[in-house]
């Protein structure tokens, strides 16, 4: 007999994008993926909830971007209005905390402000929750635990059981969000409620400035024929001079990371 | 006996009528409601009828005359059969029988008429509907031939009582038969529906424009200003009561599915069963009694709708499959051919707009052009600080520099597509010898709107539109040029509405007028055969036919014209976002256009489109060149005779 599946409260964090070539405010593209695997839970779960959640200014740029949210299918959008260079965190995990949804999907980086993808962290450590990143697919929820597939690098899998409620965050390897829709989008609502801010004191000390491309190593390939060249092409990137270190104890690990990165020349 | 069962035939077929005629009417006003004037309309209708219609059924001669014989036999016929067996007119000593041969004549007319229509269906082609259609042309002869036999004593040529009562109760079926199709089945129903609703939807017309030698052909701007408003058509119902009207007249002659690019290349798109789907939505029901060709691979019978049901369902079937409305290249070529006058494009740009705007379901890359657009204000994502890449090394004129110039010249999205860019500097280059005072916007212009409203996407499209307007008014200029007849359209003809009212030239009829003013003088055309390609959105929707054959002509090139030219230009495939939506058929548009061009032997093709050029060179070993008319002018282009001498340029003088 199947263990019987229930509905979930799934809360989806979002937040006010930047597209990377005119940096518009927009739908942020791994919150919207997200949303995305958040819709398809409520449909494979029937009686499931999505909400979403967003702690921020409210302007006319970023309500037109959560808007876009909005347009994937849902009515409404919680709006934790603080001032502008103000912390999230505590706001989002209050909020959190007073009604606790089952699952927390986020996604993996923000596209402005920090944007260091630190937030699922933070908050999973302030609500002692289990963090899953990266993730993929939410295959089942019963009773209670959860069994998610993972991404990991070079289209590889791993399937996880974590017991909710949890965060998890999702990156480009979760399903593409859906088209916005204009209509629902904007007829549907913003429920705006105040929350005391927290200014984001370590924010304000940092210095922004525009991002520019990194370095990027070159592959070398010294091949004689057009079947070397292939082999080289469709090969994984070896590691080269890597080397897997177990049961060492942290002080090893850590100065085998430094010794790294000063070979890097990360480090001078 | 007939004297006495005639007037009661009549008047109870005629009081049929007049229900049948209210409840058709009230199906109409199911939708939306759009303000006509309608006793002008009315006014104007027999004019609609005899000129603006009969021009377009007279593309073919036979049907044309057939028409004329039967449908005008027919209403005389009516008439007088009202006046001489329903009145009792026909003997009275006033007129002196001339009422009763008259009907003699008009019933003769139309059997000579309804001849050609049965002639017409012994082998009808495949673009004709079948089932009740085919018994018309027996209906027309019932009608003409019992009421001319019923005639024949009333004029005294056979005697009042000639035949026993059998011969006369037979009379009398034919009659009834007769009157049951032609009076009857005009408005419950019937092949003669069309003379109903179609003398009403020329009078209710919604763009009356068009009558009378006009044109229009911009899209409706959509109210965006209601929040709570639904968007676009997602029911039989939220069409306007004047399109419904418009469905409800088509005479399913298949016309439309003769021309269409889409019905040709087998994908699911047939225009006149897209209209005969609406008209079983506002009726309610299915599409199995439908008898003309099926949309390419969807089996008929297997849709069904109602008045107040989706048209397009978001899982499964209703009246319509998105697919369908996704095919249309918005060419026009179903609307230019329809000798009802019926909006198609129209129709489906409004079912596009709930799917986009209400459903977020646009097909393929729909989504991800409409998002491109909305975030960097062109289709394919660039960088609008790109935008002029292409011209590093022209040093072209800015708007924001010079703040006038005599000529606009608006760049449209090929700015991004290499090579749409060669066509761009060739036109700069011809520009400039012929010492037009001109500048560009530059990084300032976005996409004109086409490709987003003709998703669909009206939010987009006027966002777009309402910016490119504010950015126009700042700076004076007398007319904008242009080498995108997509853009000049929507320029032209459908940014008025939006307060943005531009004198807008193709590049074609530009260079026509600067060769004519003398300007431009051209080495002569040594190349080969060469064709020429009308764009849909050049010629169809703005009327150019003229100026690029001008220009190949001034270039010393004699077009071999393809069998579908000039109005009835076949589409490239590329308008209306279709290479976006990307609807699978059995072919490819732009590949039956290649071979149109190949029929005709030529080495070139000339194009004045961007779209075009794409599709075109798109096609796999095709057999000619694609040039733009601006690079065949380019190429050719040599000193002007009366320049040299006259004008000194300052030159650079060597000093000692």
């Amino acid at each position: 007999m199947r263990p019987e599946q229930q509905g979930v409260e799934v809360a989806v964090l979002v937040s006010v994008g930047c597209h990377p070539i005119t940096g518009r405010a927009r739908r942020a593209d791994q919150d919207a993926r997200g949303l995305e695997l958040a819709l398809g839970l409520e449909r494979q779960l029937p009686g499931s909830r999505v909400s979403l959640l967003h702690a921020g200014p409210r302007g006319e740029e970023s309500e037109a971007a959560l808007r876009g949210y909005l347009g994937m299918g849902l009515e409404s959008l919680t709006l934790l209005e603080q001032a502008e260079g103000s912390d999230a965190i505590p706001a989002l995990a209050e909020h959190l905390a007073a009604a606790p949804p089952q699952l927390v999907i986020t996604g993996a980086r923000a596209e402005r402000g920090e944007g260091s993808g630190l937030l699922p962290y933070a908050l999973a450590e302030r609500l002692g929750w289990p963090l899953v990143n990266g993730l993929a697919a939410v295959e089942t929820i019963e009773n209670g635990v959860a069994t998610l597939l993972q991404a990991l690098p070079r289209g590889q899998r791993r399937r996880l059981k974590v017991r909710l409620p949890a965060i998890v965050s999702v990156d480009g390897a979760a399903p593409v969000a859906r088209q916005s829709a204009f209509g629902p989008a904007r007829r549907a609502e913003l429920e705006a409620t105040s929350v005391p801010a927290e200014p984001d004191r370590e924010l304000a000390e940092w210095q922004l400035a525009p991002a520019r491309k990194r370095p990027k190593r070159l592959k070398i390939v010294k091949a004689a024929s057009a079947r070397d060249r292939f082999k080289a092409a469709a090969a994984k990137a070896e590691g080269g001079g890597g080397q897997v270190l177990t049961d060492v104890t942290p002080e090893q690990g850590a100065e085998a990371i430094f010794k790294l990165l000063q070979e890097e020349g990360v480090l001078r | 006996m007939l004297e006495t069962l005639l007037p009661i035939l009549i008047f109870s077929a005629l009081g049929l009528a007049v229900i049948g005629a209210w409840r058709r009417v009230r199906l109409w006003r199911q939708g939306r409601p759009s303000p006509v004037p309608l006793l002008k309309g009315l006014a104007a209708m027999p004019r609609r009828y005899l000129v603006d219609l009969h021009h377009v059924v007279e593309r073919d001669k036979v049907m044309s005359n057939t028409h004329v014989a039967t449908a005008g036999g027919f209403v005389a016929a009516a008439v007088l059969m009202i006046l001489v067996h329903g009145l009792g007119l026909g003997s009275s000593e006033g007129l002196g029988g001339v009422l009763g041969w008259a009907l003699l004549a008009a019933s003769a007319c139309m059997f000579v008429g309804s001849l050609f229509v049965a002639r017409r269906r012994r082998h009808p082609p495949a673009r004709l509907s079948k089932g009740p259609w085919m018994r018309l042309p027996k209906s027309l002869m019932a009608f003409s031939l019992g009421v001319f036999l019923i005639t024949l004593p009333t004029v005294g040529v056979l005697p009042e009582d000639f035949g026993s009562w059998i011969l006369a109760l037979a009379l009398a079926a034919v009659v009834v038969w007769g009157l049951g199709e032609m009076v009857f089945g005009m408005t419950w129903g019937g092949p003669m529906k069309h003379a109903f609703a179609g003398a009403l939807h020329l009078a209710f017309h919604r763009r009356p424009e068009r009558f009378g030698g006009g044109r229009s052909t911009g899209l409706k701007a959509l109210d965006l200003d209601d929040p709570e408003a639904k968007l676009g058509v997602e029911t039989p119902s939220d069409f306007t009561w004047n399109q419904l009207l418009g469905f409800d007249a088509c005479v399913q002659c298949g016309r439309c599915e003769a021309v269409c690019p889409a019905f040709a290349a087998g994908q699911p798109l047939n225009p006149k069963k897209l209209i005969q789907d609406m008209v079983v939505g506002l009726a309610g029901g299915s599409d199995a009694a439908y008898a003309g060709s099926p949309y390419p691979g969807k089996p008929v019978g297997e849709h069904h709708g109602n008045p107040h049901g989706p048209i397009v369902a978001r899982e499964g079937e209703a009246l319509v499959d998105a697919e369908t409305l996704w095919s249309c290249t918005t060419c026009r070529a179903c609307v230019e051919e329809c000798p009802m006058m019926i909006e198609h494009v129209d129709a489906i740009v409004d079912m596009r707009r709930f799917l986009t705007l209400e459903h977020g379901n646009t097909p393929n890359k729909g989504a991800e052009v409409l998002d491109n657009l909305i975030a960097t204000d062109n289709p394919g994502g660039f960088d609008p600080g790109a935008r002029l890449h292409w011209a590093a090394d022209l040093d072209l004129p800015m708007m924001a520099e010079r703040g006038e110039a005599e000529v606009l010249l608006w760049l449209g999205d090929g700015a991004y597509d290499m090579r749409n860019q060669r066509t761009l500097r060739a036109l700069v280059k011809v520009l400039r010898a012929a010492e037009v005072d001109f500048a560009v916007l530059g990084n300032e212009e976005r996409d004109s709107g086409d490709v987003a409203r003709r998703l669909g996407d009206e939010a987009t499209f006027q966002s777009l539109a309402r910016r490119n307007i504010a950015t126009l008014a700042k700076y004076r200029f007398r007319h904008i040029v242009t080498c995108d007849p997509h853009s000049f359209h929507v320029l032209g003809n459908e940014y008025g509405e939006l307060g943005g009212h531009y004198a807008v030239q193709h590049h074609s009829t530009f260079i026509a007028e600067l060769y004519d003013a003398g300007r431009l003088a051209f080495k002569p055309w040594k190349g080969g055969r060469v064709t020429y390609h009308d764009p849909c959105y050049l010629g169809r929707y703005n009327g150019e036919f003229e100026a690029p054959r001008r220009v190949l002509a001034a270039l010393g090139i004699q077009v071999a014209e393809m069998e579908r030219s000039g109005f009835r230009s076949r589409c490239c495939g590329g308008g209306g976002g279709a290479p976006i939506t990307d609807i699978p058929g059995k072919q490819r548009i732009p590949d039956m256009r290649m071979n149109d061009v190949e029929a005709t032997g030529a080495e070139l093709v000339a194009v004045g489109c961007p779209q075009c050029t794409a599709m075109l060179e798109g096609v796999v070993d095709a057999g000619a060149e694609v040039r733009d008319i601006a690079e065949l002018v380019a190429d050719a282009l040599t000193e002007a005779p009366q320049a040299t001498g006259e004008t000194v340029r300052p030159q650079a003088v060597e000093v000692v």
